[in-house]
């Protein structure tokens, strides 16, 4: 029993990071099992490492640390060429050199079949894209559709253990798009080959895998079958990524009782009372009722038609709710707001501090904002006290060595303001994230120093703005790294 | 009546001066005493002097032997140069590259007696080895020539196609057999091209590091120093006539073997 499911892992990812000559952590801590025949897709906005990941996999990039077990043996050294692996690539890297037999008969030269068994299986492969006769056709000739086609066509030739699709539908139009992801899903359960497919589209992640796997900034968010990220989103990350969503920060007030929004909501996650939380509704579950029928009133703002329903914005108090609705609603009209228990999915609030490390200085000054900061390093340390030298001795006049002391300076996302005046703060950076949480948004700002705040702001600001952080000194708290 | 009206093609018309005055205009004048004797009469004395005399076609398949070694010898320099230019991750590959190329910037004449003055000193005499002399000054003029256009074409090499060609199981030496180097046949033929034409004619490297013996390009400078414009014009137009059908085939086969991408002189 215990055989056959070792037998079943195709290939495992452990304790996967990958970091860039220039320090710059791509993918960090990647932990992953794959089954053989299995359609695993990697999820993610661009700059999150999933082709990075699909590269380390193909071979043409190294982890620099972890494990990657390929039917349980050990392939970090392999080269791409002695992989049993094949890729469909995403701007398809056609030998425009070559017309479609050659490029497709590439990889079974290379083996040296025999010519008639080639020859024999380029046809099969040109059957099975439905791009019969084709077998002269120069590459430029062809449309983006066909080379997508030939693009696959030449990997599957070679009856890989592993397919792996990096984008391979990016460049295609939207028809296109959905034509091909049916095929791929129907040419992956004819052949049983596993597939690994890379992209940014939630929609197309979900109509095609077994399972997914959300990335975000080199780490995995979450792994679950395509209902599974949709319905049980573990974080705010994933749930604002996969579909619409509202998020809202909220408190459980008691068994399966929330509060958010300003009123009390049965749910169906059993949570501690007291714990903080951030509860995602999905628009098409809320329901619009008569003002005083709701568990919440509000005022519509918007109505927006998008063929199978309305997209109807609601505010509610300090909150926006986006509904969906088949029924129309009149803007300005004041209505009632109902969510089923189902509907609402609680997820413990992420630990949302800024917690910063930094070493000190010979004066025992904190690195981190060149030593603004007044940390006082004998509040910090008990029973030290600075000697006459200004060195810092413990309670048995042993001088403790400045490299050794190590401080966490922490900072609640609400103490931050953000400014667009450069001047204002002390630390300047760009939003690289932001989510909307009901009465506030949360955003992410990567400063100059390659250090990620969580700020809340009520404010809207845009992805990519550069902004200074505002922090009074006095919010700044200290402790000891041990 | 009508107002002048500016237009793209007049743009042409200095340039068009020029072209009359200076090609066209003497191409006329070659051609007609290519085919007149002394008297101005209509003759093929010229052409078939020139296919008969042993003198004419020794010097002319001496030229394309100094021409095709001239050509192999830089393709083999210049491959290597610039594929390692161009594929490595060095961050100053310009920086070596003007290495490489700085020689064009001096003066051609000066170069030539730098180096003749070198291999004076390495060599003792410089009528010891003639034949390798050339081949050596030819090849220090026109390397720069082959270089630049295949590090172009290699720098430009997709390489995601390398990385689909080593995912289909090809190892390092079979990418490059069967990807990269048909690839860059554009830059190589554009190298050829640049270097092979120029090796038959230049005859200033010949005088002064052999003195002894003709290519085409001295031959003809020999005939009209003695006032025989005649077979010198005739010559001069047989070596254009080869040029012309050597540019076309490479251009041909250019074409063919890189598709859409870039390459040969006459486009």
């Amino acid at each position: 029993m215990s055989k056959d499911t070792i037998r079943d892992n195709i290939i495992e990812l452990k304790h996967i990071s990958r970091t860039f000559d220039d320090g710059f952590r791509v993918v960090e801590d990647f932990n992953l099992t794959i089954q053989r025949g299995e359609f695993v897709t990697f999820l993610g906005p661009s700059g999150c490492g999933k082709t990075t990941t699909l590269r380390m996999i193909a071979g043409f990039d190294k982890p620099t640390e972890g494990e990657l077990l390929l039917n349980g043996e050990d392939i970090r050294d392999l080269p791409p060429n002695k992989r049993p692996i094949n890729t469909v690539f995403q701007r398809y890297a056609l030998f425009p050199h070559l017309n479609v037999f050659d490029n497709i008969a590439f990889g079974l030269k290379l083996k040296k079949l025999p010519k008639a068994e080639i020859i024999k299986k380029v046809k099969k492969a040109l059957e099975m894209v439905d791009l019969e006769d084709f077998e002269e056709r120069r590459i430029q000739t062809l449309s983006g559709g066909q080379q997508q086609r030939i693009a696959i066509a030449r990997a599957l030739v070679n009856e890989p253990e592993i397919l792996l699709l990096d984008e391979p539908l990016g460049a295609l139009d939207l028809k296109m798009r959905k034509e091909m992801q049916l095929e791929l899903k129907s040419m992956h359960e004819k052949l049983g080959i596993t597939f690994i497919y890379v992209t940014h589209d939630q929609e197309e992640a979900l109509t095609m895998s077994d399972k997914i796997v959300v990335m975000s900034e080199g780490k995995i968010q979450q792994i679950g079958t395509p209902e599974d990220i949709y319905n049980e989103p573990k974080n705010a990350f994933v749930a604002d990524f996969i579909g619409e969503s509202n998020i809202f920060s909220g408190i459980m007030t008691g068994k399966c009782r929330v509060r958010f929004c300003g009123a009390e909501f049965e749910c169906v996650d059993d949570v501690e009372h007291g714990t903080m939380i951030d509860a995602v509704v999905r628009p098409e579950d809320v329901t619009i009722t008569a003002p005083d029928q709701g568990i919440i009133k509000g005022r519509v703002t918007s109505v927006i038609f998008k063929g199978v329903h309305y997209e109807i914005a609601v505010q509610s108090g300090k909150n926006e709710i986006v509904v969906q609705s088949t029924r129309k609603a009149e803007v300005n009209a004041v209505v009632g707001l109902y969510i089923e228990p189902e509907g609402i999915h609680i997820m413990i609030a992420e630990d949302t501090i800024n917690r910063i490390e930094s070493g000190v200085d010979k004066d025992y000054r904190l690195y981190f904002l060149n030593g603004e900061l007044n940390c006082d390093m004998t509040a910090l340390i008990p029973g030290t006290a600075y000697n006459t030298d200004g060195a810092l001795v413990d309670a048995h006049g042993d001088v403790i060595e400045p490299d050794r002391i190590k401080v966490i300076v922490s900072v609640k996302p609400e103490d931050i303001t953000m400014s667009d005046d450069k001047e204002a703060g002390m630390l300047r950076g760009h939003i690289i994230n932001l989510i909307y949480k009901g009465d506030h948004y949360s955003y992410v700002v990567r400063t100059e120093e390659d250090e990620d705040f969580i700020v809340d702001d009520e404010y809207l600001w845009n992805m990519d703005d550069y902004v200074s952080l505002v922090i009074p000194k006095d919010k700044f708290n200290y402790t000891l790294k041990k | 009546m009508s107002k002048f009206r500016f237009q793209r093609a007049q743009l042409c018309i200095p340039y068009g001066v020029f072209l009359v005055c200076f090609v066209l205009a003497p191409l006329i004048v070659i051609i007609y005493y290519a085919f007149t004797n002394g008297e101005g009469q209509f003759t093929l004395e010229n052409l078939t002097g020139f296919f008969t005399s042993p003198n004419t076609i020794g010097t002319l398949f001496y030229s394309f032997g100094i021409a095709v070694v001239t050509t192999c010898v830089c393709l083999m320099l210049a491959y290597p140069i610039a594929y390692i230019l161009a594929r490595s991750r060095f961050r100053h590959k310009s920086v070596i590259l003007m290495v490489f190329v700085m020689p064009m910037w001096i003066n051609f004449t000066l170069r030539i007696t730098a180096l003749k003055e070198i291999l004076t000193v390495i060599e003792g005499n410089l009528s010891f080895h003639p034949f390798l002399n050339t081949i050596i000054g030819m090849t220090y003029d026109f390397l720069p020539f082959m270089i630049l256009p295949i590090y172009t074409t290699l720098l430009k090499l997709d390489n995601s196609l390398l990385e689909a060609a080593s995912d289909l199981g090809a190892d390092a030496v079979r990418t490059f057999l069967r990807v990269t180097l048909p690839l860059s046949v554009p830059g190589i033929i554009s190298g050829i091209v640049m270097v092979f034409l120029p090796s038959m004619t230049n005859y200033v490297v010949l005088d002064m590091l052999y003195n002894s013996t003709y290519i085409m390009g001295s031959l003809i400078g020999a005939y009209f120093s003695s006032y025989d414009w005649h077979n010198g014009s005739m010559i001069a137009l047989i070596l254009l006539i080869i040029i012309l059908v050597f540019t076309l085939f490479t251009n041909r086969y250019a074409d063919e073997d890189a598709g859409s991408s870039r390459g040969g002189v006459l486009r």
